[in-house]
């Protein structure tokens, strides 16, 4: 019994941590149908900004840490886009072509920054106490990560359904034509929504490193996560990515513990599910 | 069996197609006999263009089957389509602008023919093709320009290319959607000539939001607005009757 | 003027163990089997408009295949070949399903994820894969009785397979069939009017590249004598895939130009610069800033307006 409790809460703060890390990539897709290939360095960067902080100032917040770590990457995403992808406006192909060739100097650059071995993150000493519930005992910064996607969720929501912000952001996701002809600026649009997803990134990043530590190679395993979100989940939906998140998170958790080996097909099966049923993903839009 | 049975080319019936809320198409229903010339008109909007898509296969229906010479094609796929007969135009022109004009014409002798799937061989050897493909540009006066890339050739060639590339498959149905649009009046006749000269093996649904440009090539008229059927029938009718009158005069 | 610089080529490439040491033939036989996977890659991207980031996975199957068929289960190297290349076709004919279910992006990410899932199962499955250790001490094989063990001989070998390679590519490309996957890319909605099957033929060029790719695998593992599963990393799909921009998607040879570029550059990078991958990264920036179209449509221009000058 115990298992399947651990490793169900396992799976919801993995779900967690893959919502923070494919919200950005989702939004950046939906709105700049960009498939952002840098994503996973981002993410990585933020572990790494995360790790080096937490491990040199131990009184160091890691909140505090977080929002720092997602300003800085946010800005390191935001001179990209600006001196780089606003060049490649038409060729689709070269703007992914250099989000991967941004994702390797990135990859390299943590390398030669801080080494080849694996960088522990220390858990926050107010959350290191397990938490007793139902005469259960959880580890509870893994709770604390589900309540950072929820919240990061519903945020995301209030931002795009509720500000003029993210009026925009859907008017330029829905016909970016139109929208420029209407008046709303959708090349500073891109900008800022290229920032928001790096920026909730890196922050997922340094929130993820008390699980996942910081190591080289980080990048290139959540990558194809958020893909296969994303994939699973829709394109363009944030919902979509929420429940994809945590299917993904449940059917990964208890793949690698139950088959090991397979653990990356079990994987990929949902993802096939859903192409071969419903190619634009579960909550998709057709056309998207 | 019931393809030759079958007293209609082209059979519509009762098709809706709805984006969302918008009702597209609304219980239409057509039948058009072989070797007829068909003008559909209608204001923009009126659903001309998605009714072709529909006939095409390029979209599905709602609900509402389409015949093709008796046999229920609703479900094809549009290359399966073509295969029966089918063949069309598109208002945008949608050539190969990189390749020559005895190319494109080529390509769209290639389409029906098994060759197609033959990996061996240079297109360029099989010289029947070609003699086909030029003979072909002879009929619509562009042989002189047989060799020149698309891209530099001008609109209404172009426009005379399309209906080549259509009429080189010797279809039994073919659709046009706006065959003269944007061309000049000089172009305008020419391609009218070539239309008026099909042959009566080809039966022809044009459309054409400009209601005069079209009418002596058409001998039956069919009426769209907001997605539905208004009037149908011969065209001196259709041009007579106060409906039509409504919907181009009204509102 | 064509003809004499063929004929020249064809000289040099022929005649290169005469003249250059031991460690050129084999620079050269990495070259030659670059361009293979490069050209493969081409088929899909440059003739097929479909940009896949998983190409790597038909290389290292193909590899992996054979590689355990013969140190672990006593297999020839005729038999584990043929296997090999059955099984990196099966795997495309499967992956290709899945990935045209999509198209452009859609299409990109699915390669990309089932690349890396493939990748990610050769370093778990160490009782299958040795995982991180890779598999060595392997072989080449001995075509006719032929040692292809020298230098010289294996380049001679992948030479021979190159031209086949080339000539078979060639062929494909100026085909009906060619021509109408090049009107897939260019117009599909068209071309299925005109009664093309645009899926099929996509599908069918889809496996077509996979089995190029896994010849230059087999190519790969007999030259190496050894293989890891970074050869099936989205690093090797990565280079691959510069290599054909850089040289240039829209020709037949530019892709092979490009891969020796970018197989050059690694060498020569490689000893004064450790970290290959930021480089990488680099020239993939610059490349596709600068010279968008590739060089040797660059060089094409260079030539004609000379050309044009003197006449």
């Amino acid at each position: 019994m115990q298992f399947w409790i651990i490793q169900g809460l396992n799976s919801l703060s993995l779900g967690g941590l893959l919502f923070l890390l494919s919200s950005g990539f989702s939004l950046i897709f939906g709105l700049m149908r960009l498939a952002n290939l840098t994503h996973g360095a981002f993410f990585m960067l933020g572990t790494y900004f995360g790790a080096v902080a937490l491990r040199s100032y131990s009184g160091l917040n890691i909140w505090v840490t977080a929002l720092g770590a997602g300003i800085a990457v946010a800005a390191i995403g935001g001179l990209f886009e600006r001196l780089v992808l606003t060049r490649l406006k038409t060729n689709p192909l070269g703007q992914v072509l250099v989000t991967l060739g941004m994702s390797f100097i990135i990859s390299d650059a943590c390398l030669v920054l801080w080494g080849g071995d694996s960088i522990p993150v220390p858990t926050p000493q107010n959350l290191q106490a397990p938490t007793r519930l139902f005469g259960f005992v959880f580890p509870t910064y893994r709770l604390v990560l589900v309540g950072c996607a929820i919240v990061a969720a519903v945020a995301l929501y209030i931002l795009m359904d509720r500000t003029r912000l993210g009026a925009m952001i859907r008017a330029g996701v829905d016909d970016s034509q139109m929208a420029r002809a209407v008046g709303i600026p959708v090349s500073r649009l891109f900008t800022i929504v290229f920032c928001l997803g790096a920026g909730i990134a890196g922050a997922g990043g340094v929130l993820g490193g008390p699980i996942l530590s910081a190591y080289p190679g980080l990048d290139a395993d959540m990558l194809p996560l958020a893909l296969i979100v994303v994939i699973l989940g829709g394109i363009g939906s944030l919902f979509g990515a929420f429940v994809g998140s945590f299917i993904i998170g449940f059917v990964y958790t208890f793949g690698t513990a139950l088959f090991p080996e397979l653990a990356y097909i079990i994987l990929f099966l949902p993802m096939i599910f859903v192409i071969a049923f419903r190619p634009q993903g579960l909550f998709g839009r057709v056309g998207a | 069996m019931t393809a030759l049975l079958s007293a209609y080319a082209l059979e519509v019936i009762g098709l809706n197609k709805a984006f969302g809320g918008l009702r597209v198409t609304q219980g239409v229903s057509l039948s058009i006999r072989p070797g007829e010339r068909r003008l559909i008109i209608g204001p923009n909007g009126a659903g001309k263009t998605t009714l072709f898509n529909q006939i095409s296969g390029d979209m599905r229906p709602n609900s509402g089957q389409i015949k093709l010479f008796g046999e229920d094609v609703t479900t094809f796929a549009p290359y399966a389509r073509a295969h029966r007969g089918l063949s069309r135009t598109y208002q945008i022109i949608t050539l190969f602008a990189g390749d020559t004009l005895e190319h494109n014409v080529t390509l769209g002798l290639l389409g029906l023919l098994p060759s197609r799937w033959q990996m061996w061989r240079p297109l360029s050897s099989y010289r029947d093709l070609a003699i086909a493909a030029r003979r072909t540009l002879d009929t619509v006066g562009l042989l002189h320009l047989a060799d020149h890339p698309v891209s530099d050739i001008a609109y209404g060639e172009k426009r005379r290319v399309e209906l080549a590339m259509a009429m080189a498959q010797k279809p039994r149905v073919l659709l046009l959607d706006e065959p003269l649009a944007g061309l000049s009046n000089s172009e305008r006749a020419t391609v009218k000539s070539l239309i008026a000269s099909i042959p009566k093996q080809t039966t022809v649904i044009m459309i054409e939001h400009d209601m005069d440009t079209a009418l002596d090539l058409a001998e039956t008229v069919t009426l769209l607005n907001y997605g539905r059927v208004i009037v149908d029938g011969e065209r001196d009718k259709v041009i007579a009757d106060e409906r039509t009158r409504e919907v181009y005069l009204g509102a | 003027m064509k003809w004499i610089a063929s004929v020249l080529f064809a000289a040099l490439a022929l005649s290169l163990p005469f003249f250059m040491g031991d460690f050129y033939i084999n620079l050269a036989s990495q070259i030659l089997i670059a361009a293979i996977f490069a050209l493969s890659l081409n088929l899909l991207v440059g003739f097929g408009g479909m940009t896949s980031l998983g190409h790597a996975s038909y290389l290292g199957v193909a590899a992996y295949i054979s590689a355990l068929l013969t140190s672990r289960y006593g297999f020839d190297h005729g038999t584990a070949a043929l296997i090999s290349i059955l099984g990196t076709v099966a795997m495309a004919a499967f992956f290709g399903v899945i990935a045209l279910r999509a198209t452009g992006l859609g299409f990109l990410m699915i390669t990309l994820a089932l690349s890396q899932v493939l990748w990610g199962l050769a370093y778990r499955m160490s009782n299958v894969t040795n995982g991180d250790n890779g598999i060595a001490g392997l072989t080449r094989p001995a075509p006719f009785g032929l040692s292809l063990e020298s230098a010289a001989s294996f380049y001679w070998f992948a030479l021979i397979v190159t031209v086949i390679a080339f000539a078979m590519m060639a062929i494909f490309v100026s085909s009906s069939f060619g021509s109408s996957l090049k009107g897939v890319r260019d117009q599909s909605r068209r071309m299925a009017a005109l009664g093309f099957n645009p899926w099929m033929i996509r599908w069918i060029t889809f496996i077509y590249a996979g089995f190029w790719g896994g010849i230059a695998g087999l190519l790969y593992v007999y030259y190496n004598k050894y293989i890891h599963p970074t050869s099936l990393s989205t690093t090797s799909s990565a280079e691959a895939l510069l290599g054909v921009i850089a040289g240039g998607s829209g020709t037949l040879s530019g892709p092979a130009v490009g891969a020796a570029l970018v197989l050059l550059l690694k060498n020569y990078a490689s000893a004064y610069i450790e970290r290959w991958n930021m480089l990488l990264g680099l020239v993939f920036l610059f490349i596709v800033l600068v010279m968008p179209t590739g060089i040797v449509p660059g060089l094409h221009k260079l030539v004609a307006h000379f050309r044009g000058r003197s006449s």
